[in-house]
């Protein structure tokens, strides 16, 4: 073995090495992010974790804070934010675009158009997270018609112009329930759910995101290698042996699934999946093996972090939409501004 | 006899944009393509690479036609390298070579050792081993398109299609990536490549063949091809084809109407 492939060697473990840091640096997260919050502080929560230990009875409203309210809370803020990152990693690399997030195809838009039809008639919260969902999943389906249907000279530009198309139609159905919809009662639960929130997130909801979850992580795990190629363009890897329309089909089916699955009990949380793959790629490389765990991490730390101020900086719960886009977009400029070469 | 290409039509979608092609490439032969703009060349090179589907005629490759071998099969045989680009993500070079080794490796796996051996081996062999590590979007325009000829080479094709492979390099590098090829040759390696210089052609090319208006108009060695009158016929412009004492490189030279400074 030469120098420079074990320069490259050191590199990679470099890199896996970060990774574990990150997980850490999550698991870290995941503990103080418990024991943030108005009812109960750190000093309440290692108590009530020693008297659980002990054997003796816990004050009742702490625990049903601890284990009704913060762990499903926490639970999702690590499973959506990785959920958005990975979709979002997925999509920028299949479309050959570092702009795109996982709303691109209309996902986020249809997810939304489900959830405000389900509350404006006035459905069980159980049914309006699956009408969010079929929502999400009927868009992208829609788009992926119409991009297949026009034979243009790029099949991944007309997929994003048919999904930023069908995104038009469905706000548009958005913006005309608005208007229906009863203003004392509906219409700030519409407004509330396009913000995205975590404080109604119950364990039953955290349990049944996660076979959506997991079955849309499976490909993008399988892949994780061929999805580098896949940032090649169409032609360069069909001349490497992919078939890129079999593969990109299977991705964004894929990133699709998880994307309208975190969408349908968190509500739009924007940001995460454009602005979380920047930084997995700064800090890892471009290598969807490592870019891939890196984002899902950072994505999961990320919202975490909004969830507490979410809930500690002001007297209300703060939308996370409105925080991710406070923290995420000057950021975003910031990264532009300094040339930071996360992508060329 | 590796390729053969056999009254080929080519196009895209309904348009057709050239017909009657009849070429071969033999073990070790260099042909370069040369032609206008807007000739076909690129159209060409796809429907060998089989990203367009043939419209009438044969191509066969190791005497099977182009359709019956699976995009994985063809891949292992035939490989292409693009013109440099400037890539989206900042992988490595050694990445982006490794990326060759794609038809050898099954759908959900990654490359190995064995792998980056023969990537690492790829890049040595064009002097390109110290840049490994770099990212692929800092090298130089030059040094981008000896990477995606290693990638090339990762694939360990008999093959090597490459568009314009001097296209927007400096003197230097074009000579330095006319030289590779030629030791490409040397290891039994097919080429076909497309330039806009008939120099370029009459340093690497066993064989040279014109397209013209849709048609191919010669194939043959440099020296009975390149002509003043068909270089006349191709691009419009009065040449003067010659050699310069001590290089044995036939050499062309422009005749303008205006006279010379």
């Amino acid at each position: 073995m030469n120098r420079r492939q074990e320069a490259s060697e050191v590199m990679v473990a470099e890199r896996k090495g970060g990774l574990w840091l990150l997980a850490g640096a999550l698991f870290l997260l995941a503990l103080v992010s418990m024991a943030v919050g108005k009812y109960a502080g750190p000093s309440e929560i290692v108590a009530a974790l020693r008297s659980a230990a002990s054997g003796q009875a816990t004050d009742p409203v702490l625990s049903t804070v601890l284990w009704n309210v913060r762990l499903p809370r926490v639970a999702g803020a690590i499973l959506i934010g990785a959920a958005l990152a990975a979709a979002g990693a997925t999509y920028q690399g299949l479309f050959r675009n570092p702009l795109v997030s996982p709303d691109i195809l209309g996902v986020s838009g249809g997810a939304s158009l489900g959830a405000v039809i389900g509350i404006f008639l006035s459905l069980p919260v159980i049914a309006i997270q699956a009408v969010s969902f079929a929502g999400g999943l009927l868009a992208v389906a829609a788009a992926y018609a119409v991009g297949m249907a026009i034979r243009g000279r790029d099949p991944a530009l007309t997929l994003v112009l048919a999904g930023i198309a069908v995104g038009a139609l469905v706000g548009a159905g958005i913006s005309l329930i608005k208007i229906l919809a009863d203003p004392y009662d509906q219409l700030p639960a519409i407004t509330y759910w396009l913000l995205g929130s975590l404080t109604a997130i119950t364990r039953l909801d955290v349990v049944s995101i996660l076979p959506a979850l997991l079955v849309g992580l499976v490909p993008l795990v399988l892949f994780r290698w061929r999805m580098n190629l896949m940032t090649l363009g169409d032609e360069e890897a069909q001349t490497l042996g992919v078939d890129t329309r079999l593969t990109r089909a299977v991705l964004v089916a894929a990133a699709t699934l998880i994307t309208a699955a975190a969408v349908s009990v968190s509500g739009v949380i924007g940001w995460i999946g454009l602005v979380i793959p920047h930084i997995a790629r700064m800090l890892v490389g471009p290598d969807f093996r490592r870019l891939l765990p890196a984002s899902m991490i950072s994505g999961s730390a990320y919202l975490l972090v909004v969830d507490m101020l979410a809930r500690s900086i002001a007297l209300i719960e703060v939308p996370l939409g409105i925080l991710t886009a406070a923290v995420g977009a000057p950021f975003f400029l910031w990264l532009l501004a300094s040339g930071r070469r996360a992508w060329q | 006899m590796t390729l053969e290409i056999r009254g080929l039509a080519f196009g895209y979608g309904e348009r057709t944009v050239g017909a009657d092609i009849s070429l071969s490439l033999a073990t070790g032969e260099v042909l370069a393509l040369l032609g206008p703009n807007g000739a076909g060349k690129t159209t060409l090179f796809k429907t060998v690479l089989g990203l367009l589907p043939v419209k009438a005629g044969d191509i066969l490759l190791d005497c099977k036609p182009l359709s019956a071998w699976s995009r994985r099969q063809r891949a292992k045989r035939i490989a292409y390298v693009p013109q440099a680009h400037a890539a989206l993500f900042p992988f490595t070079v050694l990445e982006v070579v490794l990326m060759g080794r794609a038809p050898h490796l099954a759908p959900f796996s990654s490359p190995g050792a064995r792998d980056r051996r023969i990537a690492m081996e790829a890049l040595a062999g064009l002097g390109m081993a110290h840049l490994a590590t770099r990212p692929y979007t800092e090298i130089s325009g030059g040094e981008r398109q000896m990477a995606l000829i290693a990638r090339a080479l990762t694939q360990e094709p008999s093959i090597l299609v490459m568009d314009e492979p001097t296209a927007n390099l400096d003197y230097g590098n074009q000579m330095r990536v006319l030289s590779h090829i030629r030791s490409l040759a040397e290891r039994r390696l097919s080429v076909v490549l497309s330039t806009h210089n008939p120099d370029h052609a009459f340093l690497v090319a066993d064989r040279v063949a014109l397209l013209h208006a849709s048609k191919l108009i010669a194939l043959g060695s440099p020296r009975e091809v390149l002509t003043a009158a068909a270089l006349k016929q191709l691009y419009d412009i009065d040449v003067v084809i010659g050699s310069i004492d001590g290089s044995k490189a036939r050499l062309c030279a422009p005749r303008f109407a205006a006279p010379l400074p």
